[in-house]
């Protein structure tokens, strides 16, 4: 749980997360802006800034430790950050220093998680480099950030997220302001980054597709709460929640040419005066009255490995059948 | 198959044609030190040439840096192309002095990406739309406008209510659908969408293509250019489509046509790097991933400009460029192994 508390109220933009990932899997996070989906990941990475951000509760389990409970900005937590749990940022511009060279940025790195020797760090930036596409790496160290194109810029954060072998990967929207070739060109860097070095990687995303094509699991958020999760077949092929279906909807695909988008209804929800009862209810078409009585639902099991938080869910057959 | 002149002229409807260009370059010069020399040109759009019917959607897409936007700037006039004709109207809007202009610019209106830079914070919405009412003399008098601005209100789908309102006050969706009433406010004939619903969420997304559509159907002879990197959205709203890449249109044809049967190489990468939300489909998928990245404008590649990247690229490639040719009806690719 991670909330903001700001002059003009308490925003809840992160309410009650749980999810999980394993080695070598690759798991997609979707929602639309404002869901919560890139505060659910700084939170675990504890680079919410604080104040106005503070994390409420929950745990986030690391090879057996809680990584909520370390100090901020302790010991134990730089030696994971960055290090066994790395980030690729929409925006590599605001994440590099302009002002230092890429070389020295990927030796920062490797100097202080791995205590390399400069000659040593120097070398293994050239490889890194040269892993993940960048042409002529040994003279392109010396360069800045904005010597690089956008596509290249994001290679160069690949590296630098890959550099100490990483056992999770979170791509934030890490391709979303790429063009479609590049994109591509990086999600299959990516997709190659955990066969190699056997990481999980976490794809935040908004882009269905991009799920479809790599991710094995989906977890879909809304309103700083998970709605439903299971495998990508599951949630792409016959969703169960309201908002998943609404979401496959209103995005063109093949074969809706000339039908209309059914965009959804309402906006979304103010985070700070969430209601007690499901969230998604006031924009819902399936909702019955008693939904906006309930209190909002819990993820439940409606076939192995796919749990949907919905009251409707709960009944024989659900809505499934409206789908079709 | 004869290769065709630079002027396509296929896809025309006869004199059902809303707008033409012909040999459309744009240059920019690149100028050096205190004297501003030129050095070189940077080619934004290089010989572009195509056509849409009266009522027609062309789409127009291709990645940053193509010429995309050049082309639908210089459609609108805000640049005045370096050669190359632009027919609307009986004219050629390309060369027309700027009183002879003003006529036809209430005619062909533009809708751009982000509602929020493209609306005066400090006008009311309504005052936004009745903007280019007031500089055309339409509508006739005050009252006679305020008439107009409640009616393009509705048009859009805006309570008329909102119009003391100011734009920080409204959501995204509803900014942009200002954007479009101002647009709609001169009776325009083209309207070049420019990235038009690429700033917002998909559901609000899905409201503006909808109501595109809707304005489509309602007002005869409505037509659009419709320019986006978004595959999916430019597959849905057009009737034809063309690929640009590197300031040149390098394949065009019927949104199906292209989409189920790409001709050109780069069109197929550009189509197998989008994804579906169909995890089925994709698994059996191959994605093209292309080698490298567009080369600087500045140092374009000889003959094709494609052809360092390009999978089918043989020698010949190197020294000839490539015509636009038809290769079916309709069917216009510039690609020698095509």
């Amino acid at each position: 749980m991670t909330e903001f508390r700001t002059e003009r109220g308490v925003i809840k933009a992160v309410n009650g997360v749980s999810y999980e990932i394993h080695e070598g899997e690759i798991v997609g996070l979707v929602g639309e802006s404002g869901s919560g989906k890139s505060v659910s990941q700084l939170s675990v990475m504890r680079l919410v800034a604080s104040p106005p951000g503070f994390i409420v509760g929950g745990k986030a389990l690391f090879e057996g430790k809680d990584l909520l409970e370390f100090e901020a900005n302790g010991p134990e937590l730089r030696s994971v950050r960055g290090a066994k749990i790395a980030m690729v940022f929409q925006e590599p511009m605001t994440s590099l220093n302009p002002v230092l060279t890429i070389g020295f940025q990927l030796r920062e790195m490797l100097e202080l998680h791995l205590g390399m020797r400069t000659q040593d760090a120097q070398q293994r930036a050239v490889e890194l480099l040269q892993k993940v596409g960048v042409p002529d790496a040994q003279n392109r160290l010396g360069d800045y950030p904005h010597q690089f194109s956008g596509g290249m810029r994001q290679r160069v954060m690949v590296a630098m997220a890959t550099s100490c072998n990483p056992k999770i990967l979170i791509a934030d929207e890490a391709t979303t302001a790429l063009d479609a070739t590049t994109q591509l060109q990086l999600l299959e860097l990516l997709r190659d980054t955990v066969v190699r070095l056997n990481t999980a990687l976490v794809i935040v995303t908004h882009n269905l597709g991009v799920v479809a094509r790599y991710a094995q699991r989906v977890y879909v958020m809304y309103a700083g709460r998970i709605v439903e999760h299971g495998t990508v077949d599951q949630i792409l092929l016959n969703p169960q929640h309201p908002y998943t279906m609404d979401l496959l909807r209103c995005v063109p695909s093949r074969s809706e040419r000339g039908e209309k988008l059914i965009p959804i209804a309402g906006t979304t929800p103010d985070l700070m005066n969430l209601p007690q009862t499901c969230s998604f209810s006031p924009r819902c078409r399936y909702k019955e009255p008693d939904c906006e009585e309930k209190l909002c639902p819990e993820l439940e099991q409606v076939e192995p490995g796919h749990y949907v938080a919905c009251h409707l869910s709960r009944r024989d057959g659900g809505h499934a059948a409206d789908v079709a | 198959m004869p290769p065709t002149s630079p002027d396509p002229g296929v896809g025309a409807c006869g004199n059902n044609l809303a707008l033409k260009v012909a040999d459309l370059k744009m240059y920019f010069p690149v100028t050096k030190g205190l004297l501003r020399r030129k050095v070189a040109d940077i080619k934004a759009a290089d010989g572009v040439s195509f056509d849409i019917g009266r009522g027609e959607t062309l789409g127009l897409v291709g990645e940053s840096g193509c010429g995309k936007t050049t082309v639908g700037r210089c459609v609108i006039r805000l640049y005045e192309p370096t050669s190359g004709a632009i027919l609307f109207e009986g004219e050629d809007i390309a060369k027309l002095p700027e009183s002879r202009l003003r006529p036809l610019r209430r005619k062909i209106a533009i809708v751009l990406q982000d509602p929020a830079s493209s609306l005066d914070p400090r006008q009311s919405i309504g005052k936004i739309v009745e903007e280019p009412l007031r500089t055309h003399h339409l509508a006739g008098n005050k009252a006679g406008r305020r008439e107009r601005v409640a009616e393009l209100f509705e048009m859009v789908g805006l309570d008329p209510r909102l119009m003391e309102r100011y734009p920080h006050e409204l959501s995204g969706g509803q900014r942009q659908r200002v954007a479009i009433a101002r647009s709609l406010g001169g009776d325009p004939s083209l309207i070049v969408c420019d990235e038009a619903v690429s700033a917002l969420d998909v559901s609000i997304q899905a409201q503006i293509i909808n109501l595109l559509r809707e304005l489509q159907e309602k007002i005869a002879g409505l037509t659009y250019l419709f320019i986006s990197h978004d595959l999916w959205l430019v597959h849905y709203l057009s009737t034809r489509v063309a690929v640009m890449y590197m300031g040149r249109i390098v394949e065009l044809a019927d949104a199906e046509v292209l989409y189920d049967n790409p001709a050109h190489p780069y069109s197929r990468a550009l189509l197998s790097a989008v994804p579906t939300a169909n995890p089925v489909v994709e698994r059996q998928r191959k994605p093209i991933v292309l080698e490298g990245e567009t080369p600087s404008l500045l140092y374009r590649p000889s003959g094709c400009h494609f052809h360092p990247r390009c999978p089918m690229a043989i020698p010949e490639c190197r020294e000839t460029e490539p015509m636009l040719r038809e290769i079916a009806t309709g069917h216009l690719v510039a690609c020698i192994r095509a």
